[in-house]
């Protein structure tokens, strides 16, 4: 697979890297000569594994140009990549690590420390993710998995998360975005606003909810909580009798008829919304747009309690050493510098270095997937066919408004096997 | 006389090595080794692994070897279990009567109206074909045709029956129902067309000439000489219910939870040793059931006849 280097697009990046590794074997960790790192590099072959909404091959194909080491991806989902991570993570280099795949990897001899001195864009990554905070100073919600709470380590060991900001990083910040409940605006009969909204007795029988524990409870904590009368410590951690109390309301709720499916595939909530059965539910931004490709009108609903926020690192696995690490360390520059970013924008994602972006999109693009101005004119998905119609606007507007307003994140309880069993007895009420 | 000597030296043992047979025992033993091997790597091998599993403990990030009745005390003590065990009972017993009225109907009609050969193995065709493509896709295709803006609905508004679509239709225990007998009636077919295939057609003749109506041909005759069609039609349709994930999760919207679709939510959530607890009941369970049945009629005994 190792393809000829192609000198002009390679050469300034595998500059980099021989710099690099030269001053590594100067400093007597490595040895050889400058001349057979080129050969070397070549022969590496990164694995990168992720989900399939951002193990995309295309991008792991311009790497390959770019660096002049192979990347391949590997896309699995759900359970089968975090058991992947757990059980064979020697078959894995790289991978995008869920925030709240985290809190399962971390002091489990999956990952390796990543020296924060070694990232050319951690200037550029929002602060959301690198300090807590919005670029405006204010403090992000820290309920559920925040990025800010998994993303350092006590050191390289990679044994435990540090409270505050450290030298060591448990993953390279790489995708972000803000879920919401999608509505079809043509068959709720009027304007949503609040969270509440999903449980309205006006839309019985016409909602639904993912059919995953913490985030299908978390979207309801939302709604019970903006309905008024219920608080909560933090809807992403909820503590057994928080659990209990929300439970027992869900049971009502589904005794009353409100839910009209509940939904564990991407297609299944596409085709849901599609067809009428439903008008309001949990959804995924891509999923909206699939929706609206075929015509039929569908929003990604801004809502006034806010978002639920999620993310992804590039992590790098245990086992990693010498030249590859290396090499590993390069994709991850590499990965914060815009070309990534630019695909999966294409799809509604946002990355974490916003203005390395920036130079991978056009002007209209940028203006339509981050400033949330009208599309100037067709814009392409990540794969160049045309999705988005000249004069559409971004549901929910810039990326400022969207991702500064993150009510909660999605999240792994300290409860976790307590809220699986008690929504087994959910869903089977 | 010594060539002769050597000659029979040189034929002897050739000789004795074709008359080599191995015992009896060990012919039967090496019979059912390709079969036993199988059962003992690919089911008792990762069954008795659920066993051991199944008593440890666990939490998020892995599982720790233990005895731990935890995991079973969780199992038989939320009322979950119960709710999903009732309702896969209730899907198997309605989907088993349908199916055997169904099976038995059509294999009888197969068996006995149709005359010529080639129109009864068209027939069979014609009921084989549609299980060419997979289960899901004609689970899937069921979704566009009850949906609430689906074909049939459009139908019943079009010829003015009703104005409201029936929403009942999809995403409901009706719906799950539908799927489940037109996945399953030729699992019945099949095991009643066979056995009633053997059932010599001079039985019938001789009830005839005894004067027996075609009620009494049927109920004392025919069903008691098809009894193991419909046995292991029965235990093909039951188990089927009883293990489905797919059915239940797709038609009943996620309304309604089987016990597979309970165990896999514990799976998707890392927890295993529970999962594990929920395996090992539900292999009881369909043993137990399945062997009331056998029990009902020996199979093994009809088939050899």
């Amino acid at each position: 697979m190792s393809k000829p280097i192609d000198p002009p697009a390679g050469h300034g990046r595998r500059g980099v890297l021989k710099a690099a590794l030269g001053a590594a074997a100067g400093s007597g960790t490595l040895g050889g000569f400058p001349t057979i790192w080129a050969q070397n590099i070549r022969d590496v072959v990164l694995q990168h594994a992720g989900p399939p909404v951002t193990a995309i091959g295309l991008i792991a194909d311009q790497a390959t140009k770019d660096l002049g080491f192979t990347v391949r991806m590997q896309a699995s989902e759900n359970a089968d990549l975090l058991n992947r991570f757990l059980s064979q993570s020697s078959a894995i280099d790289v991978a995008d690590v869920s925030i709240t795949f985290m809190k399962y990897l971390v002091g489990r001899n999956v990952l390796q420390g990543i020296p924060r001195s070694k990232m050319q864009h951690w200037d550029v990554t929002i602060p959301l993710f690198t300090k807590g905070r919005y670029p405006d100073g204010r403090v992000a919600s820290t309920e559920g998995v925040a990025p800010y709470g998994v993303l350092y380590l006590t050191d390289a060991e990679a044994k435990a998360f540090a409270p505050g900001e450290t030298e060591w990083l448990t993953g390279v910040p790489s995708v972000t975005n803000a879920d919401t409940l999608g509505i079809r605006p043509d068959l709720t009969g009027r304007p949503i606003t609040s969270w509440a909204d999903l449980l309205d007795p006006a839309f019985k029988g016409r909602a639904a909810l993912q059919d995953q524990p913490a985030v299908g409870t978390i979207d309801v904590a939302m709604a019970v909580e903006a309905r008024g009368g219920v608080k909560y410590g933090n809807k992403g951690n909820m503590t057994r009798a928080e659990i209990d109390r929300t439970m027992a309301i869900m049971m009502d709720i589904k005794r009353s008829g409100q839910f009209r499916s509940f939904w564990t595939t991407f297609d299944q909530s596409v085709n849901l919304m599609a067809s009428g059965e439903v008008v309001i539910q949990s959804m995924w931004s891509p999923a909206v747009s699939a929706v609206r490709t075929r015509g039929i009108p569908c929003i990604f609903q801004p809502l006034k309690e806010g978002y639920r926020g999620w993310g992804y690192t590039l992590g790098m696995m245990k086992h990693l050493t010498g030249l590859k690490r290396d090499c590993a360390i390069e994709y991850a520059n590499w990965y914060g510098s815009g070309f990534q970013g630019a695909v999966i924008a294409r799809q509604g994602y946002y990355s974490t270095q916003p203005e390395n972006v920036r130079k991978f999109l056009t002007s209209a693009e940028w203006d339509y997937w981050y400033d949330g101005k009208p599309a100037a004119e067709v814009l392409p998905d990540p794969f160049g066919k045309p999705s988005i119609r000249p004069g559409e606007v971004r549901d929910g507007g810039s990326f400022e408004q969207r991702m500064g307003n993150i009510a909660v994140w999605n999240s792994v309880m300290d409860e976790d096997r307590y809220l699986t069993r008690k929504w087994n007895e959910f869903i089977t009420s | 006389m010594s060539s002769t000597a050597e000659a029979t030296a040189r034929i002897a043992p050739r000789s004795r090595g074709r008359r080599w047979r191995p015992s009896p025992r060990a012919t039967s033993w090496l019979q059912v080794s390709p079969l036993a091997i199988i059962l003992v790597t690919f089911f008792a091998l990762p069954t008795v692994i659920f066993l051991v599993v199944s008593f440890y403990d666990y939490d998020r990030v892995g599982i720790y070897p233990d005895f731990l009745l935890d995991n079973y005390k969780e199992l038989l003590t939320t009322p979950a279990t119960l709710r999903v065990y009732l309702s896969s009972l209730k899907f198997a017993f309605i989907v088993w009567g349908i199916t055997l009225f169904l099976g038995f109907n059509i294999a009888y009609f197969l068996v006995f109206h149709v005359r010529s050969r080639a129109v009864r193995t068209m027939l069979f065709l014609a009921c084989a074909i549609p299980f060419w493509t997979s289960g899901i896709i004609r689970t899937i295709a069921w979704i566009p045709f009850l949906g609430r803006n689906g074909v049939f609905n459009q139908m019943l508004q079009g010829v003015k029956l009703i104005d409201q679509p029936l929403e009942f239709l999809l995403f409901s225990p009706f719906a799950v129902c539908v799927t489940y007998i037109h996945l399953f009636t030729l699992l019945m077919i099949g095991p009643i067309a066979n056995s009633l295939a053997k059932i010599d057609p001079a039985l019938l003749e001789a009830a005839r000439d005894a004067g027996a109506s075609r009620w009494r041909t049927m109920v004392d005759v025919v069903i008691p000489l098809s009894k193991t069609g419909i046995a292991l039609g029965s235990i093909l349709v039951f188990t089927q219910v009883m293990g489905d994930f797919f059915v239940v999760k797709a038609m009943s919207g996620g309304q309604s939870a089987s016990i597979v679709s309970q165990l896999a939510t514990e799976i998707q959530a890392m927890q295993y040793p529970p999962a594990a607890a929920s395996a090992m009941i539900l292999v009881l369970f369909v043993a137990v059931m399945v062997g009331g049945m056998m029990r009902v009629v020996d199979v093994r005994k009809e088939l050899v006849r």
